[in-house]
C-alpha cells in the first residue's frame, strides 16, 4: 500500500517530507521484521555481562540492559514478532469485522438488529478491557494477545463496512443496476463492494497504529511473549526498574513504538485524503 | 417522560448484553479456570481427582451452559459475581474497594482532558496565527499515537527522578494523583482535541456562518456564539464514550505508577486469569459507559432544539449521520 | 456616473490551492446605482457569485483579490481591515443567500438570529431588540411573526426561511442588498412570492439590489440593468430591455436561446395521441408510513388516485413541485416501487401485479434515466462498463457483440469514443447525462422514463440534452414520461401533460391546450409563476 501512494504522489514528495519519513521508517521496520541482520549482527536473548547498563554509543546506539544485552539489537529483533501480532490482529479485525457488516448491510432485517446491538455491546466495554477478557479466557501468548486486539476492534470495521454497504446500496447508481435488470449478485460484487471497500482499508491503516500501541500495552502488561524473547512493550516494562539509572531502557523502545504509530498515521491520513480527492 | 424511560430501558439491555458477552468470552472460550487455580495452588496440577471435582462443583462448571447463565445472571443481578478464584473473596467487593482512588484518578484526568482537548481545539481554530495554529492542531494526532506506558514513565524519569517534584509512586496524597492523571488525560484529551477541531472547522465552512459574518460579526461573535455551540455536540457525544475508556486506561497507568484501584486489581486478576473479578470489571466498565451515554443523550436535547420534539429515540449512529 | 453606489473597477480575483491557481473573476467592471436592481447572469463557473462575494468581502477560502477596486459610496472596500469590514457588513450591504435551508444557524431561534444584527451594531438594546425583530419579520411577510420569533429554523418551511433570511439582510437598513441567487432552491410559485416582496421592499426604502442568477428569466422580469458574464469576465452589459432585445454577445444569444423559462417554441409540432396505447395508468395510489406519534400510526399519500395513459411513440410530461408525488409515479412506472393500490399496464402487462424474474425480464423494455448523472453513474466504471452493464445483465450478444453495440450507443447520443476508457468523475455534467441515456438504451426499451434528466445541468447543456433525447425519439419510435417541475421544458417537448399536486392529478390534456388555456386554477399559478413572464419583451432571438 504505501507503494501505490508514494507513486501517485510522486509530484508532491517534495512537499511532504513528513510522509517520506514515514514511508521510509516504516519500511526500515517492515525490514527489520523480516531480516532483523541487515541491522544488527548483536545477539538479543544472550548478553555479554561486561558490558551492563553502557549508555548510548556508537557500538550499542541503544545502550544495554541489565545482563549487558544490546537494547538496539532487542528493539530489532522484537519487530518481528510484534508486527506479527498487530498484523493478526488487524486481519482478526477486518475479515470478521467486514463479513459481519457486510452480512448486516446486505441481509437487513432482523439479523442486521441483532447483529449491531451486539456490535453495540463490543463498544460499550473499552478495548483494553475487552482484549484482556479474551486473555483471561485464552491464555497468555503473542496470539492470544493479536486475537483479543483484533476482537477488541472488530466492531468499527463491522459498523463502517454496514455503514458503506448501506450507503451504496442506496445510492442512485446501485439502483439504477437493479432497474437495468442486474441481479442482487452482480449488484454485491461489481457495485457494493469495490466502493466500500475503500473506507474499510483506510480504517485497517488506521487501525494498524492503534493495534501495535494495544499489542505492545498488552506485552507490556507481561501478557504477551515469555522473556526473554524481545517484544516491545516488554522491553520497556523491562526497563522500569532500572528508570533512575538507565533510562534509554525505558525511552528508545518507547520511542520506536510511538515513532512506528506515528508513522502509520500518517500513512493512514494520506490514503484517506487521497480517497476523498478522488471523490 | 416516555422517550426517558425508554432510554433507561435500553441502558439495561445494554447492560444485561455486557454481562452475557462477558460470559461468553470468559466461561465458554477453552481455557480451564479450575484447572488453573488448582495449578496456581499447587505448583503445578498435581491435585487428586476428588480434588478437582470439588472444586469444579464449587464453580458450579459442571452443569449445563445454560444452566450456569441462568444462575450467573441470577446471582450478578444480586451484586455477586462469584469468589476470586486467587484470593477467594467476594469479587463485587474486591472491585468495589478499588474504586474510590480510581475514580479520583479518572476524574482528574477527565477534567484535564475536556480543558487541554478542547482548549487546543478552540484555540488552534481560533487563532489567526497560522503558526500557532499549526502546532497546536498537531499536538492532538501526535497525543493519540504515544503509548501512554511509555509516556508515564517518561513524566517519572523527567518529574520524579530529573527534578524531583513529584512522588514517582504510591497513591497518598494529592501530588501522586497529578502524573498518573496526566498520563491517563494524554489520549482522551487529545481524541477529544481532534474530533472537537474537525467538529468546529466543518462547522466554519457552513453557509450559515457566511450569513453571520455578513451580518458584521466578529470573529469572536462568530466561534463562540454559532460555531463552537454547534460543534460542542459531536464532542459531547466522544466525552460519553471515551470517559468509560478512563477506567480502562488505569490499568495501565495504575501499573505503572504502583497506584491500588481497579486497574492494578484487573491486571492482577488478568495475571491468574481471574474469571469473576474480570467479569465484574467488565459489567462495571459497561455500567459506567452506560450512565455516562444516559446523561449525555439527556442533555443532547437542551443542546440541540432538532432533538428536542423527535419521539422516540436517536442512536449515536443516526445522530453522527445527520 | 458620479451617483452610483457600487462601482466594480477592473476587479480580478483568484483561488490558490496547493496545486494550483484558478482565475475565477478577471478585469469586471460593474457598478450599481442607489435604488438599482442590477442582475449578473451566468451559468456555473462564470464567477457571478466570486464578484458578489468579493463585495462583502466574504470570498472563500483560498480566495483573493488580485487587483482592481470596489468602491461603495466612495470608499474603496478592498484594502479595508477585519474590524472596518465589520463596520459595512450589515448595515451598507446585506446578503441573501442562495439556499434558505443551511443558511441559519439551526441551534438558535429564529428571532434571535434577526435580532443579533441589532445588536452587533448597536440599533437596538437588549430589551427592544426582540420586538424589533419582531416587525422585522413581519415587514419581511412572515406570517405570525410572534411565534415565528421563537421557532428554531428546522421548523420553518424554505419560503419562510428565506423571508426570514431578507429579514435579518434587511435589518441593518443596507443602502445595498446582494441576492445570490436567493430563490433557486424553492418552488417555482414561493419563487414567485419571495421576489416579489424582495423588490416590494427595496423599492420601499431605496435599497439597491445586485442579484446574481442564473436564469435569464428571473433578470429580465426584475433588473432595471443586465450585466451577463462567462469564464471570469462580462461578456456584456446594459439596461434589460436593450440586452434581451438585442444581444450583442454571441454568448448572450445563445443564454437567451437555451434560458428554457424564455423559450416559448416546442422543439418539434406536437402531435395527438397515437392508436397504440403502450402504459396505461387506473387509479394508481401509494402510501408511505411516517415514524410513530403518540396519536399512533402516520401516513402521508404520496400518491392518490391517479389515471392517465400514454401512446407509442409520443412525450407525455408529468409536472408538479416538490412534493407533488411525481417521482413516486416515475418510480413505480419502472417497478422500484410497489403501488399501494391501482393498476399499471405496460404493453398489456399489469407490471403491478409481477415480480421477481419475470419483472427483471420486463425491466428490458422499460428504462429510466435519473435527475443527477453524477450520482447515477457508478464513480468506479468506466463509461464503457456503464453503458454494457445492461447488455451484461442480460447476457446479450458475446464480448465483442457487447463492445460493438456500446460504440454504437455512444456514437447515438453523440459522445466521443474516447470517453468509453474513460471514469464518470473526468466527463462534465451534460456528458455523463448523455452516457446515462446511452445506458438506458442499450437493451432497445420501448419506454424511457426521464426523472428530471436536465434539472441538475447548466442551462444551455440543458437544451442540448432536450435536443438529444427528441432527435433519439424520432429516430429510435421511443415513448417517453418525462418528469419535470419546469413547465418551460415542457413546452418544449411534450404532446401531453399531466399537472399533479399534492399526490393528485389536477390536469391531464394535450400540451398546446393545458399551456395555452389551463382548466385548473392551479395550472394557472404554476405558468404564471414561470421567470420571464411578466415583462417578456425579447427579440426575435430564438431558432
Amino acid at each position: 500500500m504505501p507503494d501505490s501512494v508514494t507513486r501517485r504522489r510522486t509530484w508532491s514528495l517534495p512537499r511532504q517530507p513528513g510522509l517520506v519519513l514515514s514511508a521510509v521508517l516504516l519500511a526500515a521496520v517492515l525490514l527489520a521484521a523480516v531480516a532483523p541482520g541487515v541491522f544488527t549482527g548483536q545477539d538479543p536473548i544472550t548478553g555479554v555481562p561486561a558490558e551492563r547498563l553502557r549508555a548510548p554509543s556508537p557500538a550499542h546506539l541503544f545502550g544495554t540492559d541489565e545482563t549487558g544485552r544490546d537494547v538496539f539489537a532487542r528493539v530489532v529483533h522484537g519487530a518481528s514478532l510484534s508486527l506479527r501480532a498487530t498484523v493478526l490482529a488487524v486481519l482478526v479485525a477486518l475479515v470478521a469485522g467486514a463479513a459481519i457488516g457486510l452480512l448486516a448491510g446486505f441481509r437487513g432485517g432482523w439479523l442486521d438488529a441483532v447483529v449491531m446491538r451486539v456490535v453495540d455491546v463490543l463498544q460499550a466495554v473499552p478495548a483494553i478491557l475487552l482484549s484482556l477478557a479474551v486473555v483471561t479466557a485464552l491464555g497468555f501468548g503473542t496470539t492470544n494477545v493479536a486475537i483479543a486486539v483484533g476482537v477488541s476492534n472488530l466492531a468499527a470495521f463491522a459498523r463502517l463496512m454496514r455503514a458503506e454497504v448501506l450507503r451504496v446500496r442506496s445510492s442512485v447508481f446501485v439502483e439504477s443496476a437493479r432497474a437495468s435488470g442486474v441481479r442482487w449478485p452482480g449488484v454485491l460484487a461489481r457495485h457494493v463492494l469495490p466502493n466500500a471497500a475503500g473506507p474499510v482499508l483506510v480504517l485497517a491503516t488506521l487501525t494498524f497504529g492503534t493495534a501495535v500501541l494495544e499489542v505492545s500495552a498488552l506485552s507490556f502488561l507481561g501478557f504477551g511473549a515469555t522473556p526473554p524473547t524481545p517484544e516491545w512493550g516488554a522491553l520497556v516494562a523491562g526497563g522500569r526498574n532500572f528508570l533512575a539509572t538507565a533510562w534509554w531502557m525505558t525511552t528508545l523502545p518507547g520511542l520506536t513504538v510511538a515513532a512506528v504509530v506515528l508513522a502509520t498515521n500518517r500513512l493512514s491520513r494520506a490514503l484517506d485524503g487521497e480517497r476523498s480527492e478522488l471523490r | 417522560m416516555t422517550a426517558v424511560i425508554r432510554r433507561l430501558a435500553q441502558a439495561i439491555v445494554v447492560l444485561w448484553a455486557a454481562f452475557t458477552l462477558s460470559f461468553v468470552i470468559l466461561y465458554l472460550l477453552p481455557g480451564d479456570a479450575v484447572l488453573t487455580k488448582l495449578g496456581s495452588a499447587d505448583g503445578g496440577i498435581n491435585a487428586s481427582p476428588e480434588q478437582i471435582a470439588q472444586v469444579r462443583a464449587e464453580y458450579g462448571v459442571d452443569d449445563p451452559v445454560l444452566v450456569q447463565y441462568g444462575k450467573r445472571l441470577w446471582a450478578a443481578l444480586h451484586g455477586d459475581f462469584g469468589r476470586s478464584i486467587a484470593t477467594g473473596d467476594d469479587a463485587t467487593h474486591q472491585v468495589l474497594s478499588a474504586l474510590p482512588p480510581t475514580l479520583a484518578v479518572s476524574g482528574f484526568a477527565l477534567v484535564l482532558a475536556v480543558v487541554f482537548g478542547g482548549g487546543i481545539a478552540v484555540l488552534g481554530t481560533y487563532t489567526r496565527a497560522r503558526w500557532l495554529s499549526h502546532l497546536l492542531l498537531s499536538l492532538p494526532p501526535l497525543g493519540i499515537s504515544l503509548p501512554s506506558f511509555w509516556v508515564g514513565l517518561l513524566l517519572i524519569q523527567v518529574f520524579s527522578f530529573q527534578l524531583g517534584l513529584l512522588p514517582a509512586l504510591g497513591s497518598t496524597g494529592f501530588a501522586s494523583l497529578v502524573l498518573p492523571s496526566v498520563t491517563l488525560a494524554l489520549p482522551t484529551g487529545a481524541i477529544i482535541g481532534q474530533v472537537l477541531a474537525k467538529s468546529l472547522r466543518t462547522q466554519l465552512a457552513q453557509p450559515y456562518v457566511e450569513i453571520v459574518r455578513a451580518k458584521g460579526a466578529s470573529r469572536r461573535r462568530v466561534h463562540f456564539g454559532h460555531a463552537l455551540r454547534n460543534a460542542a455536540l459531536p464532542a459531547l457525544t466522544l466525552v460519553g464514550v471515551v470517559a468509560g475508556n478512563l477506567l480502562a486506561g488505569s490499568v495501565i497507568t495504575e501499573t505503572v505508577f504502583s497506584r491500588d484501584g481497579v486497574g492494578r486489581v484487573t491486571a492482577a486478576a488478568v495475571s491468574v486469569q481471574d474469571i469473576p473479578v474480570v467479569q465484574a470489571v467488565i459489567v462495571l466498565a459497561a455500567f459506567f459507559f452506560v450512565t455516562l451515554n444516559l446523561v449525555v443523550d439527556l442533555l443532547y436535547p437542551v443542546l440541540d432544539p432538532r432533538l428536542a420534539r423527535v419521539p422516540g429515540e436517536l442512536t449515536r449512529r443516526e445522530r453522527s449521520h445527520a | 456616473m458620479s451617483a452610483d453606489l457600487l462601482e466594480i473597477r477592473d476587479l480580478s480575483v483568484c483561488y490558490r490551492t496547493r496545486t494550483d491557481t484558478v482565475h475565477a473573476v478577471r478585469g469586471v467592471d460593474l457598478t450599481v446605482a442607489a435604488g438599482e436592481i442590477v442582475a449578473v447572469v451566468g451559468e456555473s463557473g462564470s464567477g457571478k457569485s466570486t464578484t458578489a462575494h468579493a463585495v462583502l468581502g466574504l470570498l472563500p477560502r483560498g480566495g483573493r483579490i488580485d487587483a482592481g477596486q470596489i468602491r461603495f459610496a466612495g470608499q474603496d472596500l478592498t484594502g479595508l481591515s477585519e474590524k472596518d469590514w465589520q463596520a459595512v457588513r450589515g448595515t451598507e450591504i446585506g446578503l441573501v443567500p442562495q439556499d434558505p435551508t443551511v443558511s441559519l444557524n439551526p441551534v438558535r431561534r429564529i428571532g434571535d438570529q434577526v435580532a443579533e444584527v441589532l445588536l452587533i451594531h448597536g440599533l437596538a438594546d437588549r430589551r427592544e431588540a426582540p420586538a424589533r425583530a419582531v416587525e422585522l419579520l413581519r415587514r419581511a411577510g412572515v406570517a405570525e411573526p410572534e411565534t415565528r420569533a421563537r421557532q428554531y429554523p428546522h421548523e420553518l418551511s424554505g419560503g419562510l426561511r428565506q423571508r426570514a433570511l431578507i429579514a435579518i439582510a434587511l435589518a441593518g437598513e443596507p443602502r445595498l442588498l446582494i441576492a445570490d441567487e436567493p430563490t433557486s432552491a424553492l418552488d417555482v410559485t414561493v419563487q414567485r412570492e419571495i421576489l416579489d416582496h424582495l423588490e416590494g421592499l427595496a423599492a420601499e426604502s431605496h435599497t439597491a439590489v445586485l442579484l446574481i442568477t442564473h436564469d435569464l428569466g428571473v433578470a429580465a422580469d426584475r433588473a432595471a440593468r443586465i450585466v451577463v458574464m462567462s469564464d471570469g469576465a462580462v461578456v456584456e452589459t446594459g439596461p434589460t430591455r436593450e440586452v434581451l432585445a438585442a444581444p450583442e454577445h454571441p454568448y448572450t444569444r445563445r443564454l437567451l436561446a437555451a434560458a428554457p423559462s424564455l423559450a416559448r417554441t416546442p422543439l418539434r409540432p406536437r402531435r395527438p395521441p397515437g392508436p397504440d396505447v403502450l402504459v396505461a395508468v387506473t387509479g394508481l395510489a401509494k402510501t408511505f408510513p411516517l415514524p410513530r406519534t403518540r396519536s399512533g400510526p402516520r401516513a402521508v399519500r404520496a400518491v392518490d388516485d391517479v389515471s392517465f395513459t400514454l401512446t407509442r411513440g409520443r412525450t407525455l410530461a408529468l409536472v408538479g413541485e416538490s412534493g407533488s408525488g411525481k417521482s413516486t409515479i416515475a418510480r413505480m412506472m419502472v417497478g422500484l416501487e410497489t403501488p399501494t393500490s391501482g393498476r399499471i399496464t405496460f404493453a398489456g402487462t399489469d407490471i403491478t401485479r409481477t415480480g421477481g424474474e419475470e419483472l427483471r425480464r420486463l425491466r428490458r423494455r422499460f428504462q429510466l434515466v435519473y435527475q443527477n448523472p453524477y450520482a447515477s453513474l457508478n464513480p468506479r466504471f468506466s463509461i464503457e462498463e456503464v453503458v454494457a452493464e445492461p447488455l451484461r445483465a442480460f447476457r446479450v450478444g458475446t464480448r465483442a457483440e457487447r463492445r460493438a453495440r456500446v460504440v454504437e450507443l455512444i456514437d447515438q447520443v453523440a459522445l466521443p469514443a474516447s470517453v468509453l476508457r474513460r471514469k464518470p468523475a473526468e466527463l462534465s455534467g451534460g456528458q455523463r447525462q448523455r452516457a446515462a441515456i446511452a445506458r438506458a438504451l442499450a437493451l432497445h426499451p420501448d419506454l424511457v422514463v426521464c426523472d428530471e434528466p436536465v434539472s441538475a445541468l447548466d442551462v444551455s447543456v440543458q437544451a442540448q440534452i432536450l435536443e438529444l433525447l427528441v432527435r433519439l425519439q424520432d429516430e429510435l419510435g421511443l415513448t417517453y414520461l418525462f418528469i419535470t417541475h419546469d413547465l418551460a421544458v415542457v413546452r418544449e417537448i411534450a404532446d401531453q401533460v399531466a399537472v399533479l399536486r399534492a399526490g393528485r392529478l389536477v390536469e391531464f390534456g394535450p400540451a398546446d391546450t393545458v399551456l395555452a388555456d389551463p382548466r385548473a386554477e392551479y395550472t394557472r399559478r404554476l405558468l404564471d409563476a414561470i421567470p420571464g413572464n411578466t415583462r417578456v419583451d425579447i427579440g426575435d432571438t430564438q431558432r
